[in-house]
């Protein structure tokens, strides 16, 4: 992990008219480093992620990231072209469901290969290798190339999804419950990768779940908010064993015990 | 003049034929954006040219001389009902050569003669928008096309090739014109696209239901996307026109008996004609057809 952040989250607030949907979240993101943000639902987690992704323009606040020319911007000042090709190249997003990330009727292949292609790679033997290169490294055989994500199962199109955000090397990966509605030996194995893969690549995650165990088993800190605020964060570890805030405590003690 | 064109020239108002005026000196302005217009109702179902008889409407003039082509032919059913409106409405002359006319409306065809400075092609575009199957949210295309993110194009591209081992794209050939805009060259055969590539005549682009109007400029650069690996090409054709012994042009099946016989003859009838005139013959070519 570098000593400089990658993101830098000042004061960040969302508001739905008058409704609250996060308030004054404020962290720092370093290079290689995943951070949970647990909740319940309704907390505001999903609203501060989009926030966050610049999916969804904050009633105040700022988040400034670090580009890949070292340059500190924040990141609502952007204007909408650089946006566009920040969230395309340098950061990735992992829906809950993968028909939201991936485009259900063109091939695995042209799933993956769309970013590259987006950023003016024009050689259809580069583009596919490569894609078959991302299949390889999510699980994916390569036979099933040119089969389109409805033919997979729910494990393999978030698995192609996290391909298709990758192959740009990102340096941030957004993902909001990106276990969710998989059955728990599917669970365990997308786990596994993007634990893996992190490591691996070096990326930095934000990760959104409800469920603590994806947070222990991936992350490396964690905020725990409640309606809209973030009650409590640091270390994962610390924070599972050692809860201080009552919400907390009330968290991770109704974790069902197999 | 007859009591229709004295009353009105060429059927649109005056107003309304100012209002896509001012949509195509826009369109001609920004080689390959669609630009909105107010598309009116025309005494035909959408689908049969609407877009394109109203930008003729608008640009013709009483000394116009019309051709208009659907699939090439001057004497389909589509091809023979706008030329005789033209006639009623604008009393204008109407040919069937390609070299005669000023202005020539088609659908799917551009003339194998080549087009020179003066003359404009106005097409019939169904749908003008070239990324609609692939992002059905227009809001979202019109974002596409002004910040130039194209790559979706090309993940067509990817798809055909994946699919059939080809670019198998035949028709509605995706094009990039003057460096900028993706656009869609309506249906006619990816084997006219290098026809629109810094042609001298002024191409038109009318879409009625669809509300667009579009335009590439006398040269103008159209040039067709394509992958380094697998690169543009045209449709070849293995043997030549069976009436005139063309060869180098778009050719159509005519089925002859239901015994498989079949035969392959120009789509552009007026060219056809024209060189059987001149005493060409095809395999198939008699004398008395050409007379």
């Amino acid at each position: 992990m570098s000593d400089e952040p990658l993101l830098r989250v000042n004061n960040l607030t969302k508001y739905y008219g008058a409704r609250l949907g996060c308030a004054d979240v404020s962290f720092e993101l370093y290079p290689g480093e995943v951070l949970a943000i647990v909740g319940e639902s309704g907390s505001g987690k999903t609203t501060l992620l989009n926030t966050l992704s610049a999916n969804l323009e904050p009633s105040s606040g700022e988040a400034l990231y670090r580009m890949r020319d070292e340059t500190w911007r924040d990141i609502y000042a952007l204007s909408e072209a650089e946006r566009r090709f920040l969230t395309r190249t340098d950061w990735g997003f992992v829906h809950q469901n993968p028909a939201d990330g991936l485009r259900m009727s063109v091939s695995a292949g042209a799933n993956v290969g769309e970013r590259l292609m987006a950023v003016g790679d024009r050689h259809y033997g580069r583009i596919r290798d490569t894609a078959l290169d991302w299949l390889g490294r999510v699980e994916i055989a390569a036979d099933r190339i040119d089969d389109q994500p409805r033919s997979f199962s729910g494990g393999m199109r978030q698995r192609l999804q996290i391909a298709r955000n990758l192959v740009t090397g990102p340096r941030l990966v957004f993902m909001d419950e990106p276990t969710g509605g998989l059955d728990v030996s599917v669970q365990a194995r997308l786990l596994d990768l993007v634990r893996q893969l992190v490591s691996e690549l070096g990326l930095s995650a934000i990760v959104v779940t409800h469920d603590l165990a994806v947070a222990r088993l991936l992350s490396h800190r964690m905020m725990v908010m409640k309606g809209g605020h973030v009650i409590e964060a640091g270390l994962t570890d610390r924070v599972l064993d050692d809860p201080r805030e009552p919400y907390t405590q009330l968290l991770v003690s109704s974790i069902l015990q197999v | 003049m007859n009591a229709v064109a004295n009353y009105n020239f060429a059927y649109l108002d005056e107003q309304t034929k100012r209002m896509i005026r001012r949509a195509i000196l826009k369109a001609v302005a920004i080689p390959g954006y669609q630009v909105p217009f107010s598309s009116r109702e025309m005494p035909m179902p959408y689908g049969w040219g609407t877009g394109g008889v109203q930008v003729t409407a608008s640009i013709m003039g009483p000394d116009d001389v019309l051709k208009v082509i659907d699939q090439g032919a001057d004497d389909t059913t589509n091809a023979v009902s706008i030329r005789a409106f033209f006639a009623k409405v604008a009393e204008v002359k109407t040919t069937t050569h390609t070299a005669e006319a000023t202005i020539i409306q088609t659908r799917h065809r551009i003339p194998e003669r080549k087009l020179e400075a003066g003359q404009i092609l106005v097409y019939q575009v169904p749908i003008p928008e070239p990324l609609r199957f692939l992002e059905p949210r227009e809001t979202e295309t019109r974002k596409m096309h002004a910040l130039e993110e194209y790559g979706l194009m090309h993940v067509k591209l990817y798809e055909d090739i994946a699919r059939h081992g080809r670019i198998a794209t035949t028709y509605a050939y995706p094009v990039k014109v003057e460096g900028r805009y993706v656009m869609d060259p309506s249906p006619t055969p990816k084997f006219d696209n290098p026809k629109m590539h810094r042609s001298e005549a002024l191409q038109l682009f009318g879409a009625g239901r669809e509300h667009r109007i579009y335009a590439v400029p006398p040269h103008t650069d159209v040039v067709s996307l394509d992958f380094e690996d697998h690169p543009f090409e045209i449709q070849q054709f293995e043997k030549p026109c069976a009436l005139c012994g063309a060869e180098g042009v778009y050719l159509d099946e005519v089925i002859l008996d239901d015994r498989g016989g079949h035969m392959h003859v120009c789509s552009d009838t007026d060219h056809c004609e024209e060189r059987r005139e001149a005493g060409l013959m095809g395999v198939m070519g008699t004398k008395e057809a050409a007379e």
